[in-house]
């Protein structure tokens, strides 16, 4: 058990620097998740923290020790990569037992810690089997074992569920928690699925371009993203970005969509964005979930508006909806009661109490 | 029924249902044809040998049906299994052709390894170098490889000419390159998580090397042992040139050396001696085929 530390990380190919210094602390027992588009340095970040590609330059550090010269056998870590890498001609027991054996642990011992994570895992009844009698899940299942029977100061995840079908994704996710919950192993897990980073991690590391966006917990990326990188990133539907102005009228700050749709802010709203900018050309970010139909009392900061629907998509638990706003497409979240018809208006309301603004040439949230 | 009128808005179009079947019947029918042509082709020789070698001399030189045998005997094996001569012929390839494999996969192994995964510089010039060393054809090389074992013998006075074990250094040097590029393509084709694994595992190259490469590429190390056997025991123009003493002789060159006498051609047992030299390479074969078997990998990774 450790904590790794990243100092001004930098991983650079040729001419293309893929890692562009990052810094990053992860404490003891975290669970923490790498996310991005692919090509944002999460799967090299990973990869330079197990020893599978060199550091150009800054400083890595497991338990307190910098690394960056000790091959990844001495590093104390286990792996478990997406496409499984299960020893074939192995069965499960002697897949999940080579480090072991490789180190020389007595055969008892060994056998007990195979015993143990095949009854956490629930594959005791495959130990004797090939990888390939076994299904994607099981195989997942295994190279997880592989990783906790090292008991290793730190699992290294990458990109472990993204083999597996839609169904036996969510239950691995759980699987994996529950696995985390036990052994308590501070854990890197790389991911482009921001649901599994938003589901699993202690905390998020959002990355982009090699570089780091944003870390939090998965509240806190979700309800204060830092730019609109990460807004947009997190979230599903994607949070919906509005061109606006801030102005002054009849004494309250409004944001201005367009010459007919104005929404006065809230007082505490208001307070924030005063010292913005009048003139600057602005970005207002409002999920999906805060654009709803109206309700037939006043609420503060809730402003209703007419709208008429494009498309709309019923999941059951809310019917999805589309419609354009100052000439975006706009995504909202109604009620599966609400009389939300393709092409038909619905009056709507937004919640500008948990709106973003951003400004629009930085993309940094005000 | 809207699907069978779209299909005769198109009268002149064909029609696709069973012709993919259409064709695949043709397909079959074209592919037996000529794999009974080639297999006839083929299996000629041998079951013309066989047959010459089943008949007296008398009857080989009698005007009789070629084709067919009407006094049968096993006078020429008997002769071949008895005579010194030719067991000693037949000890010297196996021996020339065992040791030629091992020495073979103790190189090849290991530097297909290097070059396929421990990336250095040169490595792929160097993969590429092996495998054009194999395109220089070995008529070319025998003069000067005879001209280095012979100035090899006057400088050490180690004679190494007409000796038959001289063969087990020369042969290498047609089935390493070769030996090494399959096992080149062969690791190439282990994904390269499964070395991550065992290197994070703790395993160091050299046992990422014998506990996982070596069991997972199976099938090629088998291929690449079949290729290196085969070469080393139907050698002819090596041994020819290298090995002239009667005892020397390997079992191709000898066969044709001491059964041939002046113009009197042996036919019966040549044609023996043929076949029963084809026969070591014919069992490995079929011996080694249980284990040939594809996919081996199946599992590894997403599958």
């Amino acid at each position: 058990m450790a904590e790794v530390n990243l100092r001004k990380v930098v991983k650079r190919y040729d001419d293309v620097e893929a890692v562009r210094g990052i810094d990053l602390d992860i404490a003891d027992h975290e669970f923490v998740v790498l996310v991005g588009p692919s090509g944002c340095g999460k799967s090299t970040t990973l990869r330079m923290i197990a020893g599978l590609e060199d550091i150009t330059d800054g400083d890595i550090m497991i338990g307190g020790d910098v690394v960056n010269d000790v091959p990844p056998k001495d590093r104390d870590i286990a792996m478990v990569f997406q496409n499984y890498a299960l020893y074939p001609h192995m069965t499960v027991a002697e897949n999940m037992s080579f480090g072991l054996r490789l180190k020389r642990y007595p055969k008892a011992e060994i056998k007990a810690r195979i015993d143990e994570a095949a009854r956490m895992l629930d594959i005791v009844e495959l130990i004797d089997r090939k990888p390939k009698q076994l299904s994607g899940g099981q195989r997942q299942r295994v190279a997880m074992g592989r990783a906790i029977v090292r008991n290793p100061k730190v699992f290294l995840f990458d990109e472990p569920l993204s083999n597996l079908d839609a169904k036996l994704r969510v239950q691995m996710r759980i699987e994996i928690k529950k696995v985390h919950q036990k052994v308590r192993t501070t854990t890197v897990y790389v991911t482009h699925d921001q649901v599994e980073a938003m589901t699993l991690a202690d905390r998020v590391v959002v990355m982009n371009k090699g570089r780091i966006e944003q870390i939090g917990t998965p509240n806190d990326l979700y309800h204060k993203p830092a730019t609109r990188f990460v807004a947009a990133f997190i979230g599903s539907p994607a949070m919906n970005f509005l061109p606006c102005r801030l102005e002054e009228a009849a004494g309250r700050l409004h944001v201005r969509l367009t010459e007919q749709i104005a929404f006065p802010l809230p007082s505490d709203r208001a307070a924030r964005y005063r010292n913005a900018n009048p003139g600057q050309q602005l970005l207002l970010g409002l999920r999906p979930e805060h654009i709803t139909e109206a309700k037939p009392h006043a609420e503060p900061g809730i402003e209703p508006f007419d709208a008429t629907l494009d498309v709309t998509e019923p999941m059951g638990m809310e019917t999805l909806i589309y419609f354009n706003l100052a000439g975006k497409q706009v995504c909202g979240r109604v009620n599966p009661n609400a009389p939300a018809r393709d092409g038909q208006p619905l009056r709507l309301a937004v919640d500008l109490n948990n709106m973003h603004l951003l400004n629009e040439a930085t993309g940094a949230v005000i | 029924m809207s699907s069978f009128a779209i299909d005769k808005a198109g009268p002149g179009r064909k029609v696709k249902f069973g012709s993919m079947s259409r064709d695949r019947v043709w397909a079959l029918r074209w592919s037996y044809f000529f794999l009974t042509l080639f297999a006839i082709i083929a299996l000629l020789p041998p079951i013309y040998m066989l047959i010459t070698s089943l008949k007296s001399s008398a009857e080989i030189s009698a005007a009789t049906n070629p084709w067919w045998v009407f006094h049968p005997t096993l006078s020429n094996y008997h002769e071949l299994l008895t005579s010194n001569q030719f067991l000693r012929f037949f000890g010297n390839s196996a021996a020339i052709s065992i040791a030629v494999v091992a020495i073979t996969m103790a190189i090849s192994i290991p530097a297909a390894f290097a070059l396929s995964r421990m990336k250095f510089w040169g490595s792929a010039t160097l993969a590429t170098g092996v495998f054009l060393t194999y395109l220089i054809p070995d008529s070319l090389l025998f003069i000067p490889l005879f001209k280095m074992f012979a100035l090899f013998g006057d400088w050490t006075g180690i004679q190494l000419i007409n000796r038959w074990y001289v063969l087990i250094f020369i042969y290498p040097t047609l089935t390493v390159p070769f030996c090494t590029w399959i096992m080149i393509g062969y690791f190439a084709s282990i994904p390269k998580e499964l070395d991550e694994a065992a290197i994070i595992d703790g395993a160091s190259w050299f046992q990422t090397l014998t506990r996982i490469f070596i069991p997972v590429a199976l099938p090629g190390l088998i291929a690449a042992t079949i290729f290196a056997f085969t070469v080393s025991w139907a050698q002819f123009l090596y041994p020819l040139v290298f090995t002239t003493s009667t005892d020397q002789l390997v079992l191709p060159v000898g066969i044709i050396t001491t059964l041939i006498k002046g113009d009197v051609f042996n036919w019966g047992q040549i044609m023996t001696g043929a076949l029963l030299g084809a026969a070591p390479p014919l069992v490995i074969y079929a011996f080694l085929m249980d284990y040939y078997i594809a996919g081996l990998t199946a599992g590894a990774t997403k599958g």
